[in-house]
C-alpha cells in the first residue's frame, strides 16, 4: 500500500460511518486557523483489540474492545489547547474544536494550506491480526502451548498463556497542510510459567510479537520457543542464590537488556525535556556523554518491529535518528511542537497513547550498535561481578539521570566464568556516568523479541529495544548479600 | 481568557445523566438476554474534566477531558466473555454484546464463573458524600496553578527550574448493573493541585513534586503550601553523599510506606493466591506481619477517595480488617476468586476501598532515635518486587540518619530484603499519617534491610 492508499483506507474507516466529508474537516481546520494559533490538528482514530488468556489449563476468558474518537489540538506559542470526543460525528467535532481553540485569541485569520499526503513508506503490512486466525485456532494455540510447557518438566506448576491482537487506523489532518493515514497491526504472545520444587516457587516469562498478523504463531514453532524459554528461566531461578550487594562490574546479555539504554539515555534525549532544560542531557549536544564504544540509534523504520511507525501520530514519516555517535551526543528525538520551539524539525517521534491524549516525543526502537568483542571474552574479563540476561523493567528520573532496572535472570561471574544464578536484583546508576563506564561492547547484536511497553506521563506506547552484550565497569547491584 | 464549552465542567444535570446511563445499562442487559446470555453484568461511565498546566509563570496546556463508554460481561452457563466500547449507539450495543457472546462461545466452562450471589447485592446505599463539583473556570484554575509554582520558585534560590504546576478537576457518573436486577448509579468528583520543581547545585539537578487531592475543593491544601512543599523536598535532596553498603534499619516515609503496604495487600489478593503467584499462599490466620500492625478497610468513609457502597460485582462493601495484629484475618476476594479458593467474596471486586494502617503511633523523631543509624527512604524507583518469592530490591533515595538525627541526603542506593522479613520486622509506626491516598499510613520503621551503594 502507498501512503495515498493508506489515507483513502483511513478516511473510509474513520469518516464514512459518521458521514464526515473533507469539506467538513477543512471547515474545522478553518475554525482553528481563525485564531492566533501556530498550528492546529485533528487526529482521528479507530482501534480494535482482542485478547485471550489461558490459565489453570483452560481458556477462561477473552476480551474484545473498540475505541473510536478524535483529538483536537490547537498550539499557540508554548500554549496548547486540547479536547477530544469519542464520537466521530460533526456536532462532537465542532465542540472539541471550539474547546481546543479557546486557548488562543480569535480574529486573526490565516488561510489553511492545501491538504497533502505525507509520502511515507509503509514499514509494515496492511493486515488485521484479529482476523488472521479463527477463534477455534486461537483457543487451540493456547491449549497447545499450555500442554507443551507442562510436558517440558514435572516441576512446571501454573502456566499462563496470553495472546493480544490489535489493529488500529488513524488519520491526521493539520493546519500546516498535513494529511496522513496509517493502518497499524500489532500482535503479542506471552507465556508465564511457575515452577515449584521443595516448597519454593519461581517464575519464568517469555514472549514475542511485532507489527504483523498472528501467522507466525500458527505457521512456525515460535510459540513453542517462548514456552521453552519461560520454563528454562523458571527452572534456573529455582536454584538462584542471594544476590550480592554493592558496586561491581556487570555484563549485560544481548537483546532485551537494551532496556538499559532506553532508561539510561533514551528518555533523557526526548525533545520536551531538553527544551525545558529538565534533562540531565540538556545543553550537552556535541559533548561526550558515553564511552566511545557507544553508538545509540532510535529507528522507527525497521520492518515489522513493535516500535516501528510508517508515520508517527502527527503525520511525520518514521525516521532513523542517531542519538549518540561513538560517545558524542548528536541528536534528540522530536515531535512537531518541541521541534518548532527549538528551531529544528520533527524526527518522526511524535506519539500518543490514543486520541484522548496529547502527542509528545517518544522512542520507537532504540538500540546500541554492535561492537567487536566476543561475548566469551567479555565474561572472561570479569573476576567478580554479575551477568544479567533478562530484566523485568526499568525507570528513570530524567532530571538527575538516575535510573534503575530489575534483573529477572542473572548469574554471578566468578574468576571469568559464569557461576550460579542469583535472585532478582535491581541495578541502579546515573545514566551519563554509567554510559561512560561501558568498557566492552560485543559483536552479538540482537533486537528484543517484541514485548516492550513504555510509559511516560501516564501514556503507554509499544517500543522496541536492542543491544549486543556489553560490560559496565561499575554499577550498584541491589542484592541482599552485603 | 475564554470560557469553557458548555459541557466541559458539568452543565450536565447529575440526575439526568445518571438516569440516562442507567437506561443505557438496562438496554445493554436486555440486549444480552435477547441474544441468549444466561447472565450478564455491565459497567458504564461518563466523566468530564478540566486540566490546566502552567510552567514558568505562563499557561502551558488546557485539556478538556470527556470519557464515556461501557463494558459488558456475558455468561453462557459457566462460560464467560467480555467486550467494551466507547460507542453507545444502538448498533454498537448490538455489536458489542455479540462480540462478548462470541468470546463466551470459545472459552471453556469454569464452574467459578458467574455473578455474585443475589443475596449479597448491596441493598441500602449509604450517602458517601463524594460529589462536590468545583465551579472553577480556566482562568481561576490557571491563577491557582501559577500561585503554587510562584511560591515554590520563590522558596529558595537553589530552585532553578520547574516542570510546572497543574490544577485538575473532574466529575463522573458510574453505573453498574447485572441480571439479578441490580442497577445503581453513583456520582463522584476529584480535584487536585500539584507542583514539580527542580533544585540544583554543583553536583546536578534534583526534581521533586507535591500534590493535594480531594473529593471536595474546600478540602484542598493551599496552593502556596503545595509549591513550598515541592520546593522544600527538592532542596532537601541536594548535597547527597555515598553511604557504606551494609545492613541497616530503614524508615519508610508515609508516601512510600503506603506503597510498601500495597505489596502486602497484593500478596493476600484473590487473584495472586489462586494462581499461586504469592509468597503468602495458604496464609489465612497466619502471622505475616509484626503484631503491632492492623490493616483495616473503611469503604464508607465520607468523602473518601476510594469510598464505595458496593464493589465491582454489586456486592455490598463493609468495614473489616485484612490483617489483625499481624495475622491474616481475611483475604481480599471478589466472587470469582472466592469460589476458586472455596471461600466467599469479601466485597472487594476492583480492590480495597480506603485502607488504614492502624498501630500505636509515635513521633517520627522518636523513631529516628530508636533506629540510631540507618536510612530514611523518601522515594523509591523501579519494579523490583517479586510477589511469588517475596524478593524485594528497589532503587531508593532519602536521608541518612546518624546518632538518631538526620545527617545528609542519600541517592542512587538500593534497599533489598524478603518481604516476609520486612513486614514481620516493622518495629514502629509514626504519627505522620498521609491521608491523601487509598492507603493511609504513617512512617514505618523496618528493623533491617540491605542498603547497597
Amino acid at each position: 500500500m502507498t501512503s495515498t492508499d493508506l489515507i483513502v483506507a483511513a478516511r473510509r474507516a474513520l469518516w464514512e460511518p459518521g458521514e464526515i466529508v473533507e469539506h467538513d474537516v477543512t471547515g474545522l481546520l478553518g475554525r482553528l486557523s481563525a485564531t492566533d494559533i501556530d498550528t492546529g490538528e485533528l487526529f482521528f482514530q479507530l482501534a480494535r483489540h482482542e485478547g485471550w488468556v489461558l490459565e489453570d489449563g483452560t481458556v477462561k476468558s477473552g476480551a474484545y474492545s473498540v475505541d473510536r474518537g478524535v483529538g483536537v489540538r490547537a498550539v499557540s506559542g508554548e500554549k496548547t489547547g486540547f479536547a477530544y470526543a469519542d464520537d466521530i460525528a460533526l456536532p462532537a467535532l465542532r465542540d472539541a474544536t471550539e474547546a481546543a481553540r479557546s486557548i488562543a485569541r480569535t480574529g486573526y485569520g490565516k488561510s489553511t494550506s492545501v491538504l497533502t499526503g505525507a509520502g511515507a513508506l509503509p514499514r509494515y503490512a496492511d493486515v488485521d491480526p484479529l482476523a488472521s486466525a479463527s477463534e477455534d485456532e486461537k483457543v487451540a494455540l493456547l491449549r497447545r502451548i499450555d500442554a507443551y510447557a507442562r510436558s517440558l518438566d514435572p516441576r512446571v506448576g501454573e502456566v499462563v498463556v496470553r495472546v493480544a491482537l490489535d489493529w488500529e487506523t488513524n488519520l491526521v489532518v493539520a493546519t500546516d497542510g498535513t494529511m496522513s493515514g496509517d493502518v497499524r497491526p500489532l500482535a503479542r504472545f506471552d507465556v508465564m510459567v511457575l515452577a515449584e520444587q521443595g516448597g519454593r516457587r519461581e517464575r519464568g516469562l517469555s514472549g514475542g510479537g511485532g507489527r504483523f498478523d498472528a501467522g507466525w504463531l500458527f505457521n512456525t514453532d515460535a510459540a513453542e520457543g517462548y514456552a521453552r524459554e519461560a520454563v528454562r528461566m523458571a527452572l534456573v531461578n529455582l536454584d538462584a542464590v542471594d544476590a550480592p550487594a554493592g558496586s561491581m562490574p556487570v555484563v549485560l546479555g544481548p537483546g532485551w537488556p537494551g532496556v538499559l539504554l532506553h532508561e539510561a539515555v533514551g528518555h533523557g534525549l526526548e525533545g520536551d525535556f531538553n527544551r525545558k532544560g529538565t534533562s540531565a542531557f540538556a545543553g550537552r549536544m556535541g559533548e561526550t556523554v558515553a564511552s566511545e564504544l557507544c553508538t545509540v540509534i532510535d529507528d522507527g523504520t525497521l520492518a515489522d518491529r513493535r516500535g516501528s511507525l510508517s508515520v508517527d501520530d502527527e503525520g511525520t514519516p518514521g525516521e532513523c535518528t542517531v542519538l549518540i555517535e561513538h560517545g558524542v551526543l548528536v541528536g534528540y528525538m522530536q515531535d512537531k511542537h518541541n521541534a518548532r520551539l527549538m528551531g529544528t524539525r520533527s524526527t518522526g517521534n511524535g506519539r500518543r497513547q490514543s486520541y484522548a491524549y496529547l502527542p509528545m516525543p517518544r522512542m520507537t526502537n532504540t538500540f546500541l550498535c554492535a561492537g567487536s568483542s566476543e561475548p566469551d571474552e567479555i565474561i572472561a574479563s570479569v573476576d567478580k561481578g554479575v551477568y544479567a540476561v533478562s530484566f523485568g523493567g526499568g525507570q528513570v528520573d530524567i532530571t538527575s539521570g538516575k535510573f534503575v532496572f530489575s534483573a529477572t535472570e542473572a548469574y554471578l561471574i566468578e574468576g571469568g566464568r559464569i557461576g550460579p544464578p542469583i535472585r532478582g536484583a535491581t541495578l541502579i546508576g546515573n545514566g551519563p556516568e554509567v554510559m561512560q563506564r561501558v568498557s566492552m561492547v560485543g559483536n552479538d547484536f540482537q533486537l528484543d523479541t517484541g514485548v516492550g511497553i513504555c510509559g511516560k506521563d501516564g501514556q503507554t506506547v509499544p517500543v522496541g529495544v536492542g543491544q549486543p552484550s556489553l560490560k559496565i565497569d561499575e554499577i550498584t547491584v541491589g542484592g541482599t548479600r552485603a | 481568557m475564554n470560557t469553557l464549552p458548555s459541557d466541559a465542567t458539568g452543565a450536565l444535570n447529575p440526575e439526568e445523566l445518571a438516569a440516562s446511563l442507567k437506561d443505557l445499562a438496562a438496554r445493554i442487559l436486555d440486549e444480552a438476554r435477547h441474544q441468549g446470555a444466561t447472565g450478564a453484568e455491565v459497567a458504564a461511565g461518563d466523566s468530564t474534566g478540566l486540566v490546566v498546566a502552567v510552567r514558568r509563570g505562563e499557561l502551558e496546556t488546557v485539556e478538556f477531558t470527556n470519557d464515556r463508554g461501557f463494558g459488558i460481561t456475558v455468561y453462557m452457563g459457566a462460560r464467560k466473555g467480555n467486550a467494551s466500547t466507547t460507542d453507545a449507539g444502538p448498533d454498537a450495543i448490538r455489536e458489542t454484546v455479540r462480540a462478548a457472546l462470541n468470546i463466551a462461545k470459545y472459552t471453556e466452562e469454569d464452574s467459578c464463573n458467574g455473578l455474585a450471589e443475589a443475596s449479597l447485592m448491596a441493598r441500602e446505599l449509604p450517602d458517601l458524600d463524594l460529589h462536590h463539583p468545583w465551579d472553577v473556570d480556566v482562568s481561576s484554575a490557571t491563577e491557582r496553578a501559577l500561585e503554587a509554582e510562584a511560591a515554590g520558585l520563590a522558596f529558595d534560590h537553589r530552585i532553578v527550574n520547574t516542570e510546572g504546576a497543574r490544577v485538575a478537576t473532574g466529575r463522573g457518573c458510574h453505573v453498574y448493573g447485572n441480571s439479578h436486577g441490580f442497577l445503581e448509579a453513583g456520582w463522584g468528583t476529584r480535584h487536585s493541585t500539584s507542583c514539580a520543581l527542580i533544585a540544583a547545585d554543583d553536583n546536578g539537578m534534583k526534581p521533586e513534586d507535591w500534590y493535594t487531592v480531594s473529593r471536595d475543593p474546600a478540602d484542598l491544601e493551599d496552593p502556596v503550601e503545595v509549591g513550598r512543599e515541592a520546593a522544600r523536598r527538592a532542596v532537601g535532596r541536594l548535597g547527597c553523599r555515598p553511604v557504606e553498603t551494609g545492613s541497616y534499619p530503614v524508615l519508610f516515609a508515609p508516601p512510600v510506606a503506603a506503597g510498601l503496604i500495597s505489596h502486602l495487600l497484593s500478596a493476600i489478593g484473590g487473584r495472586a493466591l489462586y494462581r499461586r503467584e504469592s509468597y503468602l499462599v495458604d496464609s489465612l490466620h497466619r502471622q505475616v506481619a509484626a503484631d503491632g500492625i492492623t490493616l483495616r478497610e473503611e469503604p464508607h468513609r465520607p468523602k473518601g477517595l476510594a469510598s464505595a457502597a458496593y464493589d465491582g460485582d454489586g456486592v455490598a462493601t463493609r468495614a473489616k480488617s485484612f490483617i489483625e495484629k499481624g495475622v491474616v484475618a481475611s483475604y481480599i476476594l471478589d466472587s470469582y476468586s472466592g469460589r476458586r479458593l472455596g471461600m466467599t467474596t469479601t466485597g472487594n471486586a476492583g480492590g480495597y476501598f480506603n485502607l488504614d494502617v492502624v498501630a500505636d503511633v509515635r513521633p517520627v523523631a522518636e523513631l529516628m532515635r530508636e533506629m540510631d543509624t540507618g536510612l530514611l527512604v523518601t522515594s523509591l524507583m523501579g519494579q523490583g518486587v517479586n510477589l511469588v518469592t517475596g524478593d524485594y530490591s528497589r532503587g531508593a533515595g532519602g536521608v541518612w540518619i546518624a546518632g538518631g538525627e538526620p545527617s545528609h541526603p542519600v541517592d542512587e542506593v538500593t534497599i533489598a530484603a524478603n518481604l516476609d522479613d520486612v513486614f514481620k520486622g516493622i518495629v514502629a509506626c509514626g504519627d505522620d499519617i498521609d491521608r491523601r491516598g487509598n492507603i493511609r499510613s504513617g512512617s514505618l520503621l523496618v528493623r533491617e534491610m540491605t542498603v547497597a551503594n
